[in-house]
Parts: structure tokens; sequence; C-alpha cells
């Protein structure tokens, strides 16, 4: 999705490793590393919000969106966005 | 989180905010789920360290595409067709008798994706990225490669601008190799440096 985004001319390469490196670097990061995709997200959120392309408020709504379609969802089904019990069709 | 019986599906919070952001800008039209797909592929299955491999047993054998591998090796590699996305520059770096060349990342994890594919767990771990720099023949000796002590090690830090290549040094016995044989003796390793290449057999 990064790379994807970076086709698109959204943020340039060099914005992306900063942000990437000011979360990796952080002083809570894991000694061993476990949490680097955790910080790969947060960046890219971040970077995100911060060109006004996706806000935090509106990841944050989607995501409660996601896990409830996934209660929703039977056993081995695809989760769909649509199994969201308050879901409605994008505007 | 709760479950309210066993047969409910669960996303992680970081998978549902990963699947959150892919809605929320697959809406607006700024990615497509489909060209994800097909970088996720390209990366996993296409390219890889045998397209460094390549280039190293090009080194190898031709001396001419050696010194300009050296000079400018964003073109050199570039003529073989292997062209790095971000529009980084590659510079590679030639072992010597004297001189082992390691790579490293210490801010985050700059690789050289469009040579190596995906970059190993440890490359991105904190251990690597810090103690490559501190301690580089302790970090070479947990990998397996002691190097003899007058053996100086240069430690290159990449950038998000600037990728490096290790070039290793042709095995002895290897006279006469075509590419294709030589190219099997270079591992993803011995490309960032935490290796040598393979003894021929």
């Amino acid at each position: 999705m990064t790379v994807a985004l970076h086709d698109k001319g959204l943020f340039s390469w060099s914005e992306w490793a900063q942000a990437l490196s000011t979360e990796v670097g952080k002083p809570d990061a894991a000694a061993d590393g476990h949490d680097y995709y955790e910080h790969w997200l947060a960046a890219l959120e971040r970077l995100l919000a911060s060109k006004g392309l996706a806000a935090k408020p509106d990841v944050d709504a989607m995501a409660e969106a996601w896990e409830r379609a996934a209660h929703a969802t039977p056993h081995g089904k695809p989760i769909l966005l649509e199994n969201d019990p308050e879901f409605e069709s994008a505007p | 989180m709760s479950h309210d019986h066993d047969h409910d599906n669960e996303l992680d919070p970081f998978a549902a905010r990963v699947r959150a952001l892919e809605t929320i800008l697959t809406r607006k039209g700024l990615i497509d789920p489909a060209a994800i797909d097909v970088i996720v592929d390209t990366y996993e299955t296409k390219i890889g360290p045998r397209n460094g491999a390549r280039v190293v047993a090009k080194a190898w054998n031709d001396p001419a595409y050696a010194d300009w591998l050296k000079r400018d090796a964003t073109a050199a590699i570039e003529s073989l067709s292997y062209t790095g996305r971000q529009g980084e520059h590659m510079q590679a770096v030639f072992n010597t008798e004297g001189t082992h060349n390691l790579v490293v990342c210490t801010l985050c994890s700059c690789y050289p994706w469009s040579v190596l594919g995906l970059p190993p767990v440890w490359y991105k771990a904190p251990p690597y990225r810090s103690r490559a720099v501190i301690d580089p023949r302790g970090v070479l000796d947990e990998f397996g490669l002691t190097l003899p002590a007058e053996t100086k090690i240069r430690v290159w830090d990449s950038t998000a601008e600037l990728r490096y290549l290790v070039v290793p040094l042709r095995p002895r016995g290897t006279d006469g190799w075509s590419e294709e044989q030589l190219a099997d003796l270079v591992s993803r390793d011995a490309m960032i440096g935490t290796a040598q290449a393979r003894q021929p057999a």
C-alpha cells in the first residue's frame, strides 16, 4: 500500500523514510523489532493524516466498522465491510 | 474485545486499521487494490536476490562492467533492467583481500529492493541496526563469518536516496565459469555483507 501511494506521487520516498525512522526510533520501540510493522502502520497513518489524505477520526471509525463487520461474519466466510450491521454504502 | 460465541471472526486492531486505511484510500480513488496485489506479487515472487547475484556475476566476468558498476552503479544495474521504484541511487562496494564491506540502515530499513527483493527480518531489527555500526566484527561472528584481524570492515549506512550492494570476492577455482554458474555462488547475505560468496563445491 505504501509503495502504491508513493507511485501515485502522494509523498516522496524521503518523506516516507523520515516518517518511518521517526516511529522506529522512538524510545519505546521493542529491542527485538517485533513491533516493526506497528511502527510502519503508525508512520503511514501519521504521514497520510499530515497530507490530509486520511484523517485519524475517519480511520478510527472505519477500523471500528471493520471490527464490527468481522464479528458479524460467520466463521469461514470472507469478512466484508458490508457485514457491518451499521454499514452505510460509500457516499 | 468481547466474544459473543465461538464462531465470530475477529480482526485484531492492527489488521482492522490496515483495512480501514485501504478502504478510505480506495474510496477516494487514491489506490487500487488490484495494483497493490501486483506490487506484492512482484516483490514476493519476481524480484529477489537473483537479480543482485546476476549483477555480481557479470562484474566478476566482465572487467568493463565491473568498472562501470564501480563508477555508476545506478546506470550499470539499470542496464540489466533492474530499476528502483523509489528512484534511489545505487552504489556498489567491492570487497578486497584487505577490506570487507557491510551494509546496514541505522535509521529504518532502507534496502536495495530492485536487486535484493524484500529485506530479511533481522535487517529491520534494532539489534542489527545498532550493533552493525558499534561492533561489526562481533555481528559478523554471529553470522558465522570470522574475518582475519587485519581485514578492515567498512560499514555503509543506507538512506532513502542511496542504497548499497556489496560485491563479494570471487571465490578461487571458478576460472572459466559462466555468469549463470557464478550467480549461484552469490547469496543475499553475501550482497549485504554478512557472508562471503559460496565456495565452489
